[in-house]
């Protein structure tokens, strides 16, 4: 199967086959993940740079290895460190990296639809890691690749995302994967955080954590970013805990094997006991990991695109 | 000066229900009901065969961006794009640089005016010192150096008592005051409509609520007062409602709705193009269709542009943090003509009302009509014609439209101020 994006933008665009093509490429990669020689040389005389202008730390480094993993040269190029500090506006500072002759740019930045600005100025892959409260695809990517290694298909399933759905890029495209995959999910937690308008991408809306809990396959719990929020989506970090809060009476609620997921950070003993985060039925470190192989697949695959698209339109 | 014959023209004057195939005259500037044997053998004659000849447009919502931003626009560019678009009348909004909150800055302006505008360029003046909400500015300074109305447009009075003692103050000189109705509490960070595309995007929304609770704010100290207050700009279905049965109790407001919220909603963002931001924020359908049943019955009285101007490289940037805003003058016309008149069925006595005689009135300017007397400005238009609108060729010195590359049907042939023709101008 040939694939055919020279950029990955959204979770949105991306149809099931894609989404499948990017879940077995990283399967394979996980293999070599595992070896005493943990590198391939798919990407050898690539360079790759990670313009995060937003901080990260796993999403970062995460592409750092992979990159390093398929032997291609990476760049690291953040906010403090940037001319964008000096007044430079994206569209000069994407133009000069791409004149030097990158092969490759992974986004973060806290503009939604900057991944997509830059795909249309240039001509290299734009891979995004993250834009504001838009998409985090390769997180979505990952995240459904996890659950697919612990559930096997997802039709049918139920995952519940709880938190902080309305900041969160994590949840879009999670959903956007999730439905594409034929699961039913379920958004839940305080009405300012999750809004009634979240239905229009497919989702449930429950603000009752009983019942959005009550035999679900997944929980994924999202960060309470109260530094973001200030003080009037809810009144404290206490109440929030104390309505929303996973602890051990609520996670007996779940399917008695399902998962429980966190794309980090945590804030423990906050939207997470701790003992919950850290029990058997956590796979937030097995999230990372797959971070991994999930990046080297999507990494791998925009690097090497079949633009049928471009023989189409100069017919 | 040479007398001016226009012929065979339909003539289109809503403030004289007149409309009509016929001729027009004006000498010394003025419309006249005929002229002299002499004087028709003198003027100059223009065959407006197949044309409308309604009055010059009147626009009270345009930036032209003088004094202190004049890479985007001046009065020079800006008056001639007003000029192309059929605009004979603007009224230019205050939030220069500096602000326009003293008699000096009007004095400026009114010389920039004088010295190189095509079209009549009207001031404003600010409803606060620096457009800061804290402190009223010299009102009746503003209003002797020739200020037509105050307002803070692209922010809005958040302060109730601040608002009522301004409108009440300016009651005194009878200067209307506008509104930008925005609740900035309820907007921190926005940069789009609030609702289904927000969520989508990932953009922080502006909810109609925001500029609901202002409007029904202002109908409430309008009121009070018996102060008139004019609504910029409405976007919200909820707003149109409050300023109809507000008008039905006789309260004294007025509202105006731009040319891009009856034409386009949200749905436009997909892309993330800055050419569809602006504030307030395209809003859905049903809001789009209650704007347009507002201008049908008269709720809202007309249409105003909200010109404004940004250069490429600044509008060139990701959405969270390019400005607001969006021509409108060159384009203005065809897409009232395409969005009221053709999918809409509005006569185009009642749309082109909406453009000259209404928005004059709103103001009590002398303007917006082709009676015997009037000044002679006038707006001569094929509405049939198909165009392709390139902003970057248009007379504004900024080519942020989201219309640019689009095919427009109606167009503008001939602008007349004071007799003279202004658009188009010959080659100097």
């Amino acid at each position: 199967m040939t694939w055919t994006r020279r950029h990955l933008i959204t979770i949105e665009e991306l149809s099931l086959r894609e989404i499948e093509q990017i879940h077995s490429t990283a399967s394979a990669f996980k293999k070599i993940l595992g070896r005493n020689v943990k590198k391939v040389p798919a990407l050898r005389g690539k360079t790759i740079v990670n313009l995060f202008l937003e901080p990260s730390t796993r999403t970062r480094l995460a592409f750092d290895m992979a990159a390093k993993r398929l032997s291609a040269d990476v760049i690291a190029f953040d906010a403090s460190s940037s001319s964008t500090q000096k007044g430079e506006t994206l569209r000069d500072t994407a133009e000069n990296i791409q004149a030097l002759n990158a092969d490759m740019i992974v986004i973060r930045h806290a503009a939604a639809g900057s991944p997509l600005y830059l795909s249309k100025i240039l001509d290299i892959p734009v891979i995004n890691a993250g834009d504001g409260a838009h998409e985090h695809p390769t997180q979505g990517l990952l995240d459904t690749f996890t659950m697919k290694e612990h559930l096997g298909s997802l039709k049918g399933r139920k995952v519940a995302i709880l938190g902080d759905i309305l900041f969160s890029r994590v949840a879009r495209s999670n959903i956007h994967a999730l439905t594409k995959m034929g699961a039913a999910v379920t958004l839940v937690g305080p009405s300012t955080l999750v809004p009634h308008g979240f239905t229009t991408l497919g989702a449930q809306v429950s603000h009752d954590l009983k019942s959005a809990l009550a035999d679900a396959d997944v929980v994924m719990l999202l960060r309470i970013q109260h530094e973001r929020q200030g003080h009037r989506h809810f009144p404290s970090l206490g109440e929030y805990t104390s309505m929303f809060g996973l602890n051990k009476t609520r996670a007996s609620w779940l399917n008695p094997h399902a998962i429980i997921m966190h794309p980090g950070p945590i804030n423990r003993g906050v939207e997470i006991d701790s003992e919950l985060a850290d029990g058997e039925r956590s796979v937030i470190l097995e999230q990372v990991t797959n971070g991994i192989a999930v990046r080297m697949a999507v990494l791998y695959l925009c690097a090497g695109y079949q633009p049928e698209n471009v023989i189409a339109s100069t017919q | 000066m040479p007398a001016l014959w226009i012929r065979n023209a339909r003539v289109i004057d809503p403030a004289s229900r007149r409309d009509s195939v016929g001729d027009l005259f004006a000498l010394d500037g003025k419309m006249v009901a005929r002229l002299s044997a002499a004087d028709r053998g003198r003027a100059r004659k223009i065959d407006a065969r197949g044309l409308v000849a309604s009055p010059g447009l009147v626009d009270i919502h345009v930036h032209f961006r003088e004094p202190g931003q004049t890479h985007k626009e001046t009065i020079a560019t800006g008056s001639r794009a007003a000029a192309a678009g059929g605009f004979t009348t603007v009224v230019c909004m205050p939030n220069t640089t500096p602000p326009a909150d003293n008699a000096g800055t009007i004095q400026f302006i009114l010389d920039a005016v004088r010295r190189d505008a095509v079209v009549k360029v009207l001031p404003t003046g600010c409803i606060t010192i620096g457009m800061k909400g804290d402190t009223l500015a010299p009102i009746g300074s503003l209003k002797r150096a020739g200020v037509v109305a105050i307002t803070d447009d692209g922010d809005c009075v958040q302060s109730n008592e601040l608002m009522r003692r301004a409108i009440e103050y300016a009651k005194m000189f009878d200067l209307p005051v506008m509104d930008h109705c925005q609740d900035q509490s309820m907007t921190e960070g926005a940069v789009m409509n609030e609702g289904d595309m927000s969520i989508r995007l990932g953009l922080r929304g502006w909810p109609n609520a925001a500029e609901d609770v202002i409007v029904s704010r202002n109908v409430i100290l309008s009121a009070y007062t018996g102060a008139h207050i004019h609504m910029q700009h409405i976007s919200s279905a909820l707003s149109v409602e409050i300023v109809r049965r507000a008008k039905a109790d006789g309260v004294r407001v007025t509202a105006e709705a731009t040319p891009h919220h009856i034409a386009l909603t949200d749905a436009a963002l997909a892309t993330y193009d800055t050419n569809f931001k602006m504030n307030p924020p395209l809003r859905t359908e049903a809001d789009r269709r209650a704007i347009i049943a507002g201008l049908r019955d008269g709720t809202l009285d007309c249409i105003a542009t909200d010109h404004a101007p940004h250069t490429d490289y600044e509008k060139d940037k990701e959405f969270d943090f390019a400005p607001n805003g969006i021509l409108g003058l060159e384009t203005a016309l065809a897409v009232v003509l395409d969005v009221l008149v053709r999918r809409n069925r509005f006569r185009l006595p009642h749309a082109l009302d909406l453009m000259t005689r209404r928005p004059a009135d709103i103001l009590g300017l002398p303007a917006g009509t082709l009676e015997v007397g009037a000044a002679a400005d006038i707006c001569l238009f094929d509405p049939d014609e198909a165009w392709t609108y390139n902003a970057k060729a248009g007379q504004s010195k900024s080519s942020n439209s989201p219309w640019s590359g689009r095919e427009l049907v109606g167009r503008v042939k001939t602008t007349i101020v004071d007799g003279r023709v202004v658009y188009p101008l010959a080659a100097s």
